[in-house]
């Protein structure tokens, strides 16, 4: 065991898997001399040669067809965008060419590629960078999407998507990356992809989370539970598929949920929980599953952050809110 | 000074012609080598694809095919590209090449099951073939990435790619050359310019004179051809194969043509936005014409070879047709499978609604 920050959790899981797979190859903007511009994957070119790990043109779009391109001579691509904000430019080679690949060809042929990229928001970064996107990818049949939120779930997430052989958007929460350590394995280990986890128990209400808002609600639950509410608090880590599972047996237990992500109320993924709560489990609500979002505005502009993003004192009141419904 | 500039770069990329209107050989010195029975082999599929092409249209018409985009007079530009490449390589055809699909091994029921909409229609059994590109300019990136590939794996092999004029207005395309260019990968991009983009002329595409040189602007090799000259193409596709093999990158080939058909089957009506006198003046270079006139000179080709030809191709479609008829018809749960490698519990789960549905 090691204590290791997410992004060094990153480059561990991209070392372990170019080690002990040669078809792994790792591509994008910066990513190689410079070591990626958040350090994801430094001394990686030095370990494993230029031609395992390389920079390419700024063209995201080309960068998802090299990809699909590589797949289908049967490497195991591990593709950057270096911000989730650009991936409009990538958006049909995502979602319209590698994520229909293994349809189109009646399950011929397949992409097993992993698409790296940061994303989230509080750390003041320039337009287009801290966006989350994420809903348009629980939209995109052939896609999976996974986002972390501990450094032992990104070692062992990212080992997943790399070995899984259909396409995976791997979402990396840049206030993550270095605000905390935590205990990391060393060598290979795998977290499934598709599993939630319930990272704090508790019986009066059912907080669903993911990313960055997995602590916003565990900060929430530490200050609920000294006013007597007991929450349980689920990490999504995967939000497309959902485990439905795991959340419906939470509700079962609570009757009661909240939903909390960063993104826009119109965007996210928070309507699709509350809907399949709903379809699963509205005998067993006391109340309607809340909400807790981010205005339906663009990303705000750096200083407004603070005032936009959400934090625990919304989940705070959203959960007293239901609670008192 | 400009326009200095641009007269020298537009005469880097003169057409390159070998056989003129009338079958004769203008560019002694660029006749490829090829055997008696090479050229009747390129002939016969030139023929073959007219055939095809007609009946598609007329079975398209009868509602026996779906999606159709006709080929006929790009026959030289498709099948003489086509002939220079080996088995092994990687071809990445548009919406439009489904001839070369089919010479490079895909069975023609494939093409018409493409062309209804069934997914036994993209799947190949042992041919280096993707399936036709319907997001213009997308399988130019992938053929970068494809070339890449094959350049890793230190194969001797060359992936090519088409896509029409319009498709050099994408950022793809541009995207795909400068990739293949900077990765110095084996990779052949054809552009086929028949001068039309549904309606849209080349002259509002760009104001480059060529399309060929929009080679430039990746650094790599580009040459612009008559598209209507199977010997001219084949020469310009057998050399950029020959570059990107012995390590010397991709090439961008400009074929000059013209499909004498509308852009689609799906209600495009050619007579809103092209004369008569266009037509009929591009169907005096037609390729077929003009190969079939130097290869009867050469004694190569008869009325015979011509009608055996027409004849196989109707026998072929028929046969085709049948075995597409007899495809079993494809059901949600079909479709459901070849989603992932492993379900999601939401497609396990309508996995299970529609196998129901299904047995009822």
């Amino acid at each position: 065991m090691a204590q290791m920050t997410m992004i060094q959790a990153i480059t561990d899981a991209l070392r372990t898997e170019m080690k002990r797979d040669e078809n792994v190859l790792v591509f994008g903007e910066d990513v190689g001399k410079n070591g990626g511009v958040f350090r994801a994957t430094e001394g990686l070119q030095d370990e494993f040669g230029e031609d395992r790990v390389f920079d390419t043109p700024l063209a995201e779009s080309g960068i998802g067809g090299l990809a699909l391109g590589l797949a289908m001579q049967g490497f195991r691509p591990v593709m950057e965008i270096q911000f989730f904000g650009f991936v409009f430019e990538a958006m049909d080679s995502i979602a319209s060419q590698m994520a229909r690949l293994r349809y189109r060809s009646g399950g011929k042929y397949n992409a097993p590629v992993t698409i790296r990229s940061p994303f989230g928001g509080g750390v003041k970064t320039p337009e287009l960078h801290a966006d989350s996107l994420e809903g348009l990818f629980l939209q995109t049949p052939g896609v999976k999407v996974v986002i972390p939120s501990t450094p032992y779930d990104a070692k062992g997430l990212l080992i997943s998507a790399i070995r899984d052989n259909d396409p995976v958007i791997f979402l990396e929460h840049m206030k993550l990356y270095r605000s905390f350590r935590g205990e990391v394995p060393e060598g290979e280990y795998t977290v499934e992809i598709g599993k939630a986890n319930v990272v704090r128990e508790g019986k009066d209400i059912s907080i669903i989370s993911y990313g960055a808002m997995v602590h916003t609600s565990l900060k929430a639950a530490e200050k609920l539970a000294e006013e007597g509410i007991q929450a349980e608090v689920i990490d999504l880590r995967t939000i497309s598929p959902l485990d439905v599972d795991t959340i419906v047996e939470s509700v079962k237990k609570t009757n009661r949920a909240v939903v909390v992500q960063e993104a826009q109320k119109q965007a996210g993924i928070a309507a699709h929980v509350v809907a399949e709560i709903n379809d699963r489990a509205i005998l067993h609500l006391e109340a309607p599953v809340g909400r807790v979002t981010a205005p339906d505005t663009v990303y705000p502009f750096a200083e407004a952050e603070n005032i936009w993003l959400p934090d625990e004192n919304d989940v705070i009141a959203k959960v007293k809110e239901i609670m008192n419904f | 000074m400009q326009t200095q500039i641009l007269e020298t770069i537009e005469q880097q990329f003169k057409t390159l012609q070998i056989l003129n209107e009338d079958g004769e050989i203008v560019n002694e010195e660029k006749v490829p080598d090829l055997t008696d029975d090479q050229l009747k082999e390129l002939m016969r599929r030139m023929v073959y694809t007219r055939i095809w092409d007609q009946r598609a249209i007329s079975l398209n018409r009868q509602g026996r095919l779906g999606f159709y985009a006709p080929t006929a007079g790009q026959e030289a530009s498709m099948l003489a590209s086509h002939f220079a490449m080996e088995k092994e390589d990687w071809l990445l055809p548009s919406y439009r090449d489904i001839p070369q699909l089919v010479f490079h091994g895909v069975p023609l029921v494939k093409a018409f099951l493409y062309s209804r909409g069934h997914f036994e229609g993209g799947r190949y059994e042992g041919v280096n073939a993707l399936m036709p590109q319907i997001i213009i300019a997308a399988q130019c990136t992938q053929t970068a990435g494809i070339a890449l590939g094959l350049k890793k794996r230190g194969k001797k092999n060359v992936a090519f790619t088409y896509f029409g004029d319009g498709a050099t207005s994408q950022g793809d395309f541009y995207e795909g050359l400068n990739f293949a260019g900077t990765y110095n990968v084996p990779a052949v991009f054809i552009s086929q310019n028949n001068r039309f983009a549904i309606s849209v002329p080349v002259e509002k595409q760009t104001a480059a004179k060529t399309l060929a040189q929009k080679a430039v602007a990746a650094g790599i090799h580009g040459i612009q051809v008559d598209g209507m000259d199977p010997l001219a193409v084949y020469v310009a596709a057998k050399e950029a194969r020959e570059r990107a093999i012995n390590g010397e990158g991709p090439t961008l080939i400009e074929t000059l043509t013209y499909r004498y058909g509308p852009h689609t089957m799906a209600g495009d009506d050619p007579t809103r936005y092209r004369t008569k006198e266009l037509t009929d003046e591009w169907e005096k270079k037609d390729p077929l014409i003009r190969f079939r006139k130097y290869l009867e000179r050469k004694n190569l080709w008869t009325q015979e070879d011509e009608e055996k030809t027409v004849e196989q191709a109707k026998d072929d479609i028929k046969k085709a047709l049948k075995e597409a008829d007899q495809t079993p018809k494809q059901k949600v749960t079909d479709l459901i499978q070849i989603m992932f490698e492993e379900l999601p519990y939401n497609l396990r789960e309508q996995l299970e609604e529609y196998r129901k549905k299904e047995s009822k």
